[in-house]
């Protein structure tokens, strides 16, 4: 929980007086450099690196810190001058995330960009709203967060509706492909906005498309025992599970179909928290195999992406999906702030709500953004195929075909 | 390649069959229940007081044990071996050198210091190692044993038959060397004990070590299975709570039958009532043997 700052502020300050005692006296004899470099503009970042979302939060820091880092490299923003990152810990916690956008906001943040869960977005997002602070949110995809005309909210990143509309269509091509094996359906979703809004949008939506949802499971954020759970799903053996819940709880989940050799037709997520995760592929391959996901990810056949994906491993980490969708987040506040020409929080909310900003790296359509939503954004259905991670559709983007029903 | 368990009554949720295996995962879980119970039932039984500091003991447990794991590589069934005795050690000097002298021989006072020594060390463990949850990795973690109709995890089954081996030992300590009779001569009559000749203040802290080492050992069983963060114990020793009251504050035996009963009850609970509901089934018991029976099943009449 700190807000680190960039400790040259005395020399900020004395850049500041002497622009402004020479634009007073009528001759500015400064520098062309002085001029042209900007006095930085400061920008929060408000992650859970610790509580119970810690590695999501620290991959999340990791991405925004290196578009920063890339930026600032080659001078930081055109006219403005290098970012000033601000780093917050939300802690896992909506209360968390509200105290650190009280801090940002003292601290003349221009901007906060971050959140993850929907839960602290939807709060980060009002408490910034109060002051017309400018808000971005990385991942968090709960339609409510952009639907509530606050006007500082933006999402580069898709939404609960456009998530659940594809992984649904897509659902169908695949079972469609493999001859409809598929028609019954257990949902297993952790109990918070993320988790519940999605079970609901899946119990309107999935019946529709010929499927029947035997039960829904809920639990909390932490679990720690899926036993009762797979118990109940072994019990009543539906040709699908639907899982919608975070990192720790889904590997547990599938460790323990893996233990109790509970294995359905296939396990489809759906923003599945570790189902399109390098992580999870690496460290327990036997539960990862074939697991089928709808979530955000990054356009396989972009040179820029994989460039970007390997610099990442290179380091040591892995470059799961709250890493580049922060990154993503940086570069659009980036070319906003470029195109507003000031740090000002209004001109970048009228810069963010006109953005054009495509990302190299995702597999989006033009940007556009409808109050604080891009319609531009998708997400993609991945499987777990060969330890590795592979798109399956849309086709334009799949460097693979799905594998369904799994191979007994 | 993996083979598929045969489904089972696809239609009857209520199969036996399924009904046993969340009976049997119950009772494994209530195995360290009972464990952390058994700590608390005797500290109970010999001071008289509800030792509040249990829980923030448990959380530092499974920091040790994590730690025990993450640095030196030993595994948690290995490491319970001088763990417990280290807690022992730890738990008999804050009962002699902090808690005891603190009070000032008066019981409500006892009461308050465990309740604060509690929130030290929880804080202690927050400041040092921040609220993240850990957990352990082990080669056997989820390898399974099969039982025809279910599949039980290794090192629950290890827990459970620990438990037992743990509650024997300590059965017998009480009964047959002169210090456990020492000890029940205490519980039972402070005054006459010490007139005998019995140094209360020693059999007190032994007491307290003693119930110290029981929850390291349970921090032990737990770990494989469970999450490591500074808040960790709490939830488990509230259910401990639940579980003195029900076997009967001091009873040994009522800390492993109740911790056993009270495990089903959750996982029955959990089953039929979902993840997040399924504790109050615990909660029920609690009020319902408070209000019927307050001396609990196994307790002495007051």
């Amino acid at each position: 929980m700190s807000v680190q700052k960039d400790p040259i502020n005395r020399r900020r300050f004395l850049a500041k007086t002497v622009l402004g005692f020479a634009a007073v006296s009528g001759s500015l004899t400064m520098p062309a450099a002085l001029r042209a470099q900007g006095s930085g503009v400061k920008i929060g970042f408000l992650h859970p690196v610790t509580g119970a979302l810690s590695y999501s939060g620290q991959q999340g820091r990791i991405g925004a810190t290196l578009a920063v880092d890339e930026i600032n490299a080659t001078g930081g923003i055109k006219g403005l001058g290098r970012i000033e990152p601000l780093l917050g810990d939300a802690q896992s916690t909506p209360d968390g995330g509200t105290a650190e956008v009280e801090k940002m906001n003292v601290a003349k943040a221009s901007c906060i960009i971050g959140g993850y869960s929907s839960s602290i977005c939807l709060a980060v997002s009002q408490a910034a709203a109060r002051y017309d602070l400018p808000y971005v949110v990385d991942v968090g995809v709960a339609d409510s967060i952009v639907t509530r005309g606050l006007k500082n909210t933006f999402r580069f990143g898709p939404g609960f509706g456009v998530i659940s509309k594809t992984a649904l269509d897509n659902l169908v091509t695949i079972n469609e492909a493999a001859g409809k094996p598929a028609r019954t359906v257990i949902i297993v979703h952790e109990d918070s906005l993320f988790g519940s809004g999605l079970a609901k949008l899946l119990n309107a939506q999935l019946p529709a498309k010929g499927f029947e949802i035997l039960e829904t499971i809920p639990h909390p954020t932490p679990t720690r025992d899926f036993n009762t759970v797979v118990l109940k799903i072994k019990a009543q053996n539906p040709d699908l599970v639907i899982p919608a819940n975070y990192y720790n709880e889904y590997v547990l989940l599938a460790r323990t179909m893996l233990e109790q050799h509970v294995r359905p037709k296939g396990i489809y997520s759906v923003l599945g928290g570790a189902a399109s995760s390098y992580k999870f592929v690496r460290e327990f391959p036997d539960a990862a195999k074939y697991i089928m996901d709808c979530n955000h990810w990054f356009n396989p056949k972009s040179a820029k992406a994989n460039e970007l994906k390997k610099k990442v491993e290179d380091q040591g980490q892995f470059f799961t999906y709250e890493l580049y969708m922060n990154y993503n987040a940086v570069h659009l506040v980036a070319d906003a702030l470029e195109h507003a020409a000031s740090g000002d929080r209004a001109k970048l909310i009228a810069a963010l709500a006109n953005s054009t900003f495509v990302s190299p790296i995702m597999p989006y359509g033009p940007t556009k953004f409808v109050s604080g939503n891009n319609e531009g954004a998708a997400p993609a259905n991945t499987q777990v195929l060969d330890n590795d991670i592979k798109v399956i559709l849309p086709a334009e983007f799949a460097n693979a075909k799905a594998v369904f029903p799994v191979p007994t | 390649m993996l083979d598929c368990a045969p489904p089972l009554a696809t239609d009857d949720v209520l199969s036996p069959l399924i009904l046993i295996t969340a009976a049997l995962n119950g009772l494994m879980t209530g195995s360290i229940y009972a464990l952390v119970a058994l700590g608390l039932t005797l500290i109970y039984g010999v001071l008289h007081i509800i030792n509040f500091a249990h829980g923030a003991l448990l959380s530092a447990a499974l920091f040790a044990a994590f730690l025990v794991w993450q640095k030196l590589g030993i595994d948690p069934y290995l490491a319970a071996v001088f763990l417990a005795p280290t807690f022992f050690a730890l738990g008999y000097a804050l009962q002699r050198f902090i808690v005891g002298p603190a009070s000032r021989g008066d019981d409500r006072n006892m009461l308050l210091v465990t309740l604060g020594l509690g929130v030290l060390i929880e804080n202690a463990l927050l400041y040092e190692f921040h609220a993240d949850t850990r957990t352990v990795e082990l080669a056997y973690g989820f390898k399974t044993i099969d039982f025809g109709f279910t599949f039980l995890a290794v090192s629950r089954v290890i827990s459970f038959a620990a438990v037992f081996a743990v509650t024997l030992v300590l059965w017998a300590f009480m009964r047959l060397t002169d210090t456990g009779k020492a000890i029940r001569a205490v519980a039972v009559e402070k005054l006459g004990a010490e007139l005998a000749g019995i140094d209360v203040a020693h059999v007190y802290a032994i007491a307290f070590g003693i119930g110290t080492a029981c929850i390291a050992v349970a921090a032990c069983l737990l770990i494989p299975n469970y999450y490591v963060n500074p808040s960790a114990g709490n939830a488990f020793v509230l259910i401990a709570f639940t579980v003195v009251v029900l076997g009967g504050m001091g009873s040994v035996l009522g800390a492993l039958i109740g911790g056993l009963l009270i495990g089903v009850v959750e996982s029955l609970g959990g089953f039929f009532f979902g993840e997040s509901l399924g504790q109050i089934g615990i909660f029920l018991i609690f009020i319902v043997v408070l209000l019927v029976r307050p001396r609990g099943l196994f307790g002495a009449s007051a």
